[in-house]
């Protein structure tokens, strides 16, 4: 009797829990979120990196040397992979130094992917140097860097 | 939304099949003003996924710091015919779906 009162007790305790305790999403929905970890260039690279070391090269990471509009700046990286089953890139995360949001994007790949390559268009918030950090599939994390100058930068009236 | 998909449409087995998308979205930092001073909510599509062949080939998490109306290219190699499929969903819960089916040869 006891032990069912208490079972009872427990149920009812879990389902007084707010929902969002129990359904945690798997991945970050959205980066910057959770503002306190991520709100800084280095902040950022640590989450990603959990103590693990990064070394440059491997990495290329293209912008143009000027970009006349950082609302959107043209961005290429690539990585220095097979991309095979064994040997492949994880993921790719770009960090940058001057957005009020360090982590501007995380791009998740894989063996199915023929290059480690992705393409896009980022916004800057002024000049600045933007890091992509990419992560191979035997845990090693390589770097590139870019410096850029802005000249009309994004998010003007408001960071 | 609205979004163009640009994909090979024919191609050898073994070769990378290129995959271009751009969706039709503000992508709201949530740092802008409108002209009577309140701040327009961030809005961006923080998900990006790809399936060929109903496999996941492709992810993307994204933020503010990703250019209004995204655009995105990246590289999938050909193992057999099949549909690449696009599915995003924004930070109001809009969500949008592009596809392109792929022959592959030989």
């Amino acid at each position: 009797m006891n032990a069912r009162r208490r079972l009872l007790a427990a149920l009812l305790a879990l389902l007084a829990l707010p929902r969002r305790v129990l359904a945690q999403p798997s991945v970050n929905p959205a980066p910057g979120i959770d503002a306190r970890t991520l709100s800084t260039p280095q902040g950022t690279l640590q989450a990603i990196l959990k103590g693990t070391e990064m070394r440059r090269g491997r990495v290329r990471l293209e912008l143009p040397a000027i970009g006349e509009n950082g609302h959107s700046v043209p961005m290429t990286v690539r990585v220095d992979s097979p991309m095979s089953e064994a040997d492949y890139v994880r993921r790719i995360d770009l960090v940058s130094e001057k957005n009020p949001v360090a982590l501007m994007a995380t791009f998740f790949l894989g063996p199915h992917m023929s290059r480690a390559e992705v393409e896009s268009r980022v916004r800057l918030n002024g000049t600045q140097r933007v890091t992509a950090l990419a992560q191979l599939s035997d845990g090693s994390f390589w770097f590139d860097a870019a410096e850029i100058v802005v000249n009309e930068s994004a998010c003007l009236d408001g960071g | 939304m609205t979004a163009r998909i640009e994909v090979q449409h024919e191609v050898r087995r073994g070769d990378p099949i290129e995959v271009r998308i751009v969706i039709q979205h503000p992508m709201e930092t949530g740092f802008r003003y409108d002209s009577l001073g309140r701040q327009t909510p961030r809005n961006v599509i923080h998900r990006f996924e790809c399936r060929y062949g109903g496999v996941e080939v492709f992810r993307a998490s994204m933020g503010a710091g990703i250019a209004a109306n995204p655009y995105l290219k990246f590289f999938v190699r050909a193992e057999r015919s099949g549909d690449i499929e696009c599915r995003w969903v924004d930070q109001e819960n809009a969500s949008g779906y592009a596809s392109a089916r792929v022959t592959v040869n030989g």
